[in-house]
């Protein structure tokens, strides 16, 4: 027999959709069915079912070869190795619970620490634009609300963040937006066609690495001031266009990813559009939010932000909290040689970060917390594989508008499998130990 | 648990009526006792000042608003944090400070309770967390209900009934503790990028005035009968003029009636009262209008307040009121950060720099001290900076000062460049009165935790109260040699427990007890209506589930502590 | 440099203010950190000679490889420095005042927050140079700084004073957000010069790839800059940004570039 858990929410991208329904056994240990989620989202909790996980920790051998190890001989490993070193590197945290990352910061602080989240490869420069120009933005439910003016700039949900259209901003029917997609224009900034941009009632072509010198025309659009023929590819008419039709609706808002953070001019991309979002505000209401990717690297960053001040390369080498991407961003530390040991957990830099950077953490002493198998993990002198977070186990996530949602726990994790949090409270208690600390 | 007797110290409990009595103050699990036995541990408070632990009303320290503001201002830490020492936390932040040194600093002055003035609902697991690692002090949680689409709509229709169902579902859902209004039906226009600035601006499509949101409210908390009133934060702060739309909403309280079971006498609270007393019609002729809030308000008995002094300090503004943030951009081009938040609220975030060379910032700073010192009865009047609005927290020991001392504030007038102009535009220079210490524990202590409904816990150094106590080095009996040795005193306790266990010695952290969460359970008939319309607004209009939304599990709210309301006979 | 670090080094007490009235014996045993672990200057470095009694009497020569030292010259207020090679980040972050040379190459963040005094690099300069720190709209407000190499990007960021020259090219993003102030490139430029500009001056003798559009074309004028006397073709801007008003007049930032 089966039961049916309902408002399950997804543990894969920053839609952080909570209607998820999913159909496990009557003794909670298999995952049968699951609905409403994307394709991403269904295989996020089908796969947790693979017969062929990897169910212990597992410690590289001399010769190659991986041995499997206990939990305890993976914590202390993992507490040597970070009371040993004097630059640790703490990465990732964002495809774990709060309460984990928490753990993970007294485990920083002990050991004094650099940590660091996924925003350092994605939406770390949309913090740095914001920490320099502010942000004016909104909840979700208030685009599926009221806003009859979206723009994609730099983004593909429909690849990336495939039910954000269907449940916040092009579809919905709303409270004051009842004819759904037909109350809205929408807007694609992208050097490609994308699938999103074939939806779109404009489509900006725009040259690539120009993202700067298009908003900025708008910005002088929107003053009415003089403009060059043609800026970014696209001539000047179809900008005032585009600037009318932003000042002429009642609610606008601008969602933006990685096509505008990690190309040239990053931070000022996003710095420069939010500029664009404020001068909106003379004429109409306008919002602007990040499409974040991981679904909790929103939460890492709060978590960060509450505890040390800083939302992510927070450096605690010093026995206190110094931040400057730059120098205690994890690309730029690994890269410089500055760090000696690395520890991973809920992301994967193996695939993300450059291969000059991913060298470097085969050269040290390193750790991989991961249910998979990744690049990390092969890289990694230790792997210790943990239930999956937002499916066999629950904890407190934050949406991509940072909305606070408890993700549930539907099935249980492979027997003796532990979580993220319990394996680092093993952590931390070994190392307050090895340090003396209170 | 420990027993302690606190030996030989000035009393000031204005519950007990002490003022100044050389009393020994005993502490048995975690209580105030009558007595110990011999193997209490002596504490000898001996030349020193004895007070009930402080009792904060209204400061913006935990929440989306508050991280956004400590995510954005990385400067506000540059070359100022604290290192991790003993069993103190690392900490940071001059005007926004993390959760950790949140907690240290506020129990190093000697506060051991203190309220987040502004929960948006859909936020609370966030604000819960935020309180969970803010260490030592009892906090609890405002919900706001200002321009929330339930209340707006019911309040149109003045359903009382359906309002008191909608606040009891939220406070439990949020394990909130009192009905918040900011900027009542001007922060839902702010979603279309407009205001209300007067009581009678009606709210865009909702068709509602101010006056009947704020007039239902206050209905709404006493049919339900809650421990605090309607806390407020009128419409217009911050401009020119706004002291008309301040007495506006007071008299709205005309003839109500408090009605609870937890000693409150008040129907409505009027928050950082210095930001609403302004007269003049622009920046030039900017003037206080502090005499004429203060006049009300003493003649009406059932109104309280909170001061809201400007530190002259470079700090953070952030508050509920959104188009005030977006206008306050407006005239210093700061970074601004904004939140709307769907049926809810918003919240606004920009940098301010009360600058002591700018005329307004100075006439700003003297309004905030006026109020206190005009209020006639001290049990009504709170001293708060808004925190960090008018100023950080942290400048609570300055602000006693300037209070206590007329010297110092003749002191700080004379280093103004434009000290002409803060004499004629306030009456500060003509303020003599100092306040007492008697004075200060009712306005930092016994007052504001009556006003919360909490005056049979704390606020007070009773026998069965909770042992909150705090023992400054400060000599009564001594003249005052130097006004800043009141700062130098206030600023780090000798002494302070809280719940009977000992956390500040010699002004350094030495425990951390076991800090409540506190909250308001309320009990009402069922109401079927409502329960419909909750469901209906889920399915339809909000960006979660119902059932996502009123999970709040054990991890958020760790250790909480219910006051129980039953409004089911009502 | 004695002793190579396997990390790198975070000096920061290595400037005239740090050493000023101490004894080769007492700079000797001045802090200096490796990662999480705090050893004194001597571990790594030979100290001769002793400080004079104030900064400005102060005049330090670091010698040998501190290719991976940070913050010499932090927060320097008088007195005189010279770094004999090329050192790391931070070089002169938030200097008010003195003289600080680096012979070689200087890494990101130099003259964080410049508030006096005078930066000189004989080599080239990474990004970020005369910046000021994140989130902070105070950035570098006077002194002097000269590159005569290259320099990266993000020079002059929130600048409201003080003068920057690059003899060499520079990358992406001069002066964006500044206030004030003057940058100089005598080499060649890419693209985001003036961005968000408030006020302020860029004049440029080489090439620029792009120009912004928020930049107007204001007709030609000549210039005496650093002793050479030309014509450069001049733009007012960012038009798309807020300026202030000086006696009923708004003041637009100018662009020169070198015709």
């Amino acid at each position: 027999m089966t039961k049916t858990i309902t408002d399950v929410i997804c543990p894969f991208c920053g839609t952080l959709c909570d209607d998820i329904e999913v159909v496990v056994s009557d003794d909670g240990k298999q995952l049968h069915e699951v609905y409403n989620a994307c394709v991403i989202g269904s295989e996020k909790f089908l796969h947790s079912q693979s017969k062929d996980r990897v169910t212990r920790p597992r410690l590289r051998q001399a010769d190659g070869t991986w041995k499997e190890i206990s939990y305890d001989e993976a914590a202390d490993y993992t507490a040597q190795m970070l009371a040993k070193a004097k630059k640790p590197l703490m990465y990732g945290w964002s495809s774990t619970n709060c309460e984990a990352q928490s753990v993970g910061n007294e485990i920083a602080e002990i050991s004094k620490a650099c940590c660091d989240n996924t925003a350092a490869v994605c939406h770390g420069t949309t913090l740095i634009a914001v920490q320099d120009i502010g942000l004016p933005t909104c909840t979700l439910g208030e685009v599926k609300n009221r806003a009859d003016r979206i723009i994609f700039w730099g983004c593909n949900p429909a690849h990336a963040h495939p039910r954000h259209m269907s449940r916040y901003s092009i579809f919905p029917r709303g409270f004051f937006t009842g004819k759904g997609q037909m109350s809205r224009k929408m807007i694609v900034v992208d050097p490609r066609v994308t699938d999103t941009a074939k939806m779109a009632d404009v489509h900006l072509q725009i040259e690539q690495g120009k993202d700067y010198e298009l908003l900025n025309a708008l910005r002088v659009a929107f003053k009415g001031e003089w403009l060059p023929d043609v800026v970014a590819g696209i001539p000047k008419e179809k900008i005032r266009e585009a600037a009318d039709m932003m000042k002429s609706g009642r609610f606008g808002i601008i969602f933006f990813g990685m096509g505008v953070t990690q190309s040239l001019s990053k931070n000022h991309n996003i710095d420069i559009a939010i500029a664009v979002t404020k001068d909106l505000n003379e004429y109409t209401k306008f919002s602007i939010m990040p499409m974040r990717g991981h679904y909790n690297v929103t939460g890492s960053g709060e978590v960060f932000a509450w505890q040390f001040g800083f939302p992510y390369s927070v450096d605690l080498t010093r026995g206190f909290a110094r931040y400057n991407p730059g120098d205690t961003s994890s690309i730029d530390l690994l890269n410089r040689g500055e760090v000696d040991a690395m520890f991973t957990i809920g992301s994967d830099p193996g695939a993300h970060f450059p291969i000059s950077a991913v060298k470097q953490i085969a050269n040290v002493p390193s750790v991989c917390i991961d249910p998979h198998l990744t690049p990390t993990s092969g890289v990694s002198k230790l792997h210790v594989p943990v239930a999956f977070n937002g499916v066999e186990t629950g904890g407190n996530c934050y949406r991509m508008d940072n909305v606070p949602i408890d993700c549930r726990k539907v099935v249980e994790p492979p027997a003796g499998m532990l979580t993220d949090e319990q394996f680092l409270i093993m952590v931390r208690d070994r190392l307050r130990k090895l340090k003396g600390a209170a | 648990m420990s027993e302690y007797i606190i030996k030989n110290g000035s009393v000031f409990d204005p519950v007990q009526g002490i003022k100044g009595d050389k009393k020994d103050i005993a502490i048995k699990d975690g209580k105030i006792a009558d007595k110990v036995s011999s193997a209490a541990k002596v504490i000898d408070a001996k030349g020193m000042t004895v007070m009930a632990g402080a009792v904060e009303i209204h400061a913006h320290i935990a929440g989306p608003k508050v991280n956004l503001g400590r995510i954005y201002r990385p400067e506000d830490k540059l070359f100022s944090c604290t290192p991790t020492r003993g069993m103190e936390r690392m900490g940071g932040g001059a005007s926004i400070p993390t959760t950790f040194k949140t907690g240290y600093e506020y129990a190093k002055m000697g506060y051991t309770t203190a309220m987040e003035a502004a929960m948006p609902p859909m936020f609370a697991k966030h604000v819960h967390e935020e309180i969970r690692d803010t260490p030592i002090i009892d906090e609890g949680a405002f919900p706001v209900f200002g321009n929330n689409w339930f209340v707006l709509e019911y309040l149109k229709n003045h359903e009382i009934e359906n309002t008191a169902a909608y606040i009891a579902w939220l406070l439990r859902v949020t394990k909130g503790y009192a009905v918040k209004v900011v900027n009542p039906g001007g922060t839902e226009a702010w979603a279309w990028g407009l205001n209300c600035l007067s009581v009678n601006d009606p709210v865009p499509y909702f068709d509602i005035t101010p006056a009947e949101i704020v007039k239902g409210l206050i209905e709404a908390n006493e049919y339900l009968g809650l421990p605090h009133s309607v806390h407020i934060h009128p419409n217009n702060l911050g401009n020119p003029g706004c002291y008309e739309t301040t007495l506006d909403t007071l008299k709205l309280a005309e003839g109500m009636k408090a009605k609870n079971k937890f000693g409150r006498e008040s129907v409505l609270h009027l928050t950082h009262t210095q930001f609403h007393s302004y007269g003049g019609t622009n920046w030039a002729d900017f003037e206080s209008k502090a005499k004429e809030v203060t006049d009300y308000v003493n003649k009406n008995k059932n109104i309280t307040i909170d001061t809201g002094n400007v530190t002259l300090d470079e700090t953070t503004t952030m508050t509920a009121d959104g188009p005030f943030e977006h206008h306050l951009t407006g005239l210093n081009n700061l970074k601004w950060a904004n939140v709307d938040v769907e049926l809810e609220t918003a919240a606004g975030v920009v940098p301010y720099i009360y600058s002591p060379n700018i005329s307004v910032c100075a006439i700003q700073w003297a309004i905030g001290l006026e109020i206190p010192l005009m209020i006639k009865d001290p049990m009504r009047c709170y001293i708060t900076t808004d925190h960090p609005n008018a100023g950080p927290f942290t400048r609570y020991p300055r602000v006693i000062k300037w209070l206590m001392s007329k010297k110092a504030r003749d002191t700080q007038i004379n280093a103004f460049k434009h000290k002409d102009k803060v004499l004629s535009q306030t009456s500060i220079g003509s303020i003599d009165k100092e306040l007492s210490l008697y004075e200060l524990a009712q306005m930092t202590r016994a007052g504001p935790a009556k006003c919360l409904g909490l005056a049979n816990m704390c606020g007070g150094l009773k026998p069965g109260m909770d042992a909150d106590v705090a023992v400054y080095n400060f000599n009564p009996d001594k003249p005052v040699a130097n006004p800043e040795d009141i700062e130098t005193a206030f600023s780090r306790c000798a002494h302070v427990f809280k719940s009977g266990v000992e956390v500040v010695k010699h002004g350094e952290i030495v425990g951390t007890g076991n800090k409540r969460t506190l909250w308001v359970n309320v009990k009402v008939n069922d109401n079927p209506q409502v329960m419909r319309d909750i469901n209906e607004k889920f399915i339809k209009y909000y960006s979660m589930t119902q059932a996502n939304y009123e999970a709040l599990g054990h991890h958020f709210v760790p250790n909480p502590y219910a006051l129980e309301v039953d409004a089911t006979h009502v | 440099m004695k002793n190579p670090p396997a990390l790198y080094l975070e000096a920061d007490n290595v400037t005239p203010d740090g050493f000023a009235g101490k004894t080769a014996a007492q700079i000797t045993e001045l802090h200096v950190h490796e990662g999480n672990t705090t050893s004194t200057l001597g571990k790594y470095f030979e100290v001769s000679g002793n400080a004079g009694a104030t900064a400005a009497d102060t005049k330090i020569i670091v010698k040998g490889d501190v290719k991976k030292v940070k913050y010499l010259g932090m927060k320097m207020s008088a007195g005189e420095m010279v770094i004999e090679g090329s050192a790391d980040q931070y070089v002169g972050a938030w200097m008010t005042g003195g003289k600080l040379l680096a012979k070689g190459n200087v890494e990101a963040f130099a003259a964080t927050a410049m508030r006096g005094g005078e930066l000189i690099v004989e080599g080239n300069a990474g990004n970020y140079l005369g910046a000021a720190y994140r989130g902070d709209w105070r950035g570098m407000s006077s002194g002097k700084i000269l590159i005569k190499g290259n320099a990266g990007s993000d020079i002059g960021m929130y600048m409201t004073g003080g003068e920057i020259v690059v003899n060499g090219n520079v990358d992406v993003h001069v002066m964006t957000h500044a206030e004030g102030g003057k940058t100089i490139v005598k080499g060649n430029t890419k693209s985001k010069l003036g961005g968000q500009l408030v006020d302020g001056t860029i004049i440029v003798f080489g090439n620029i790839e792009t120009m912004m559009p928020g930049y107007k074309p204001n007709g030609e004028v000549e210039l005496e800059v650093d002793g050479v006397k030309a014509l450069f073709s001049h733009y007012i801007g960012d038009m798309g940004e807020r300026h202030k008003k000086r006696k009923g007049a708004i003041v637009y930032g100018n662009l020169y570039k070198k015709i």
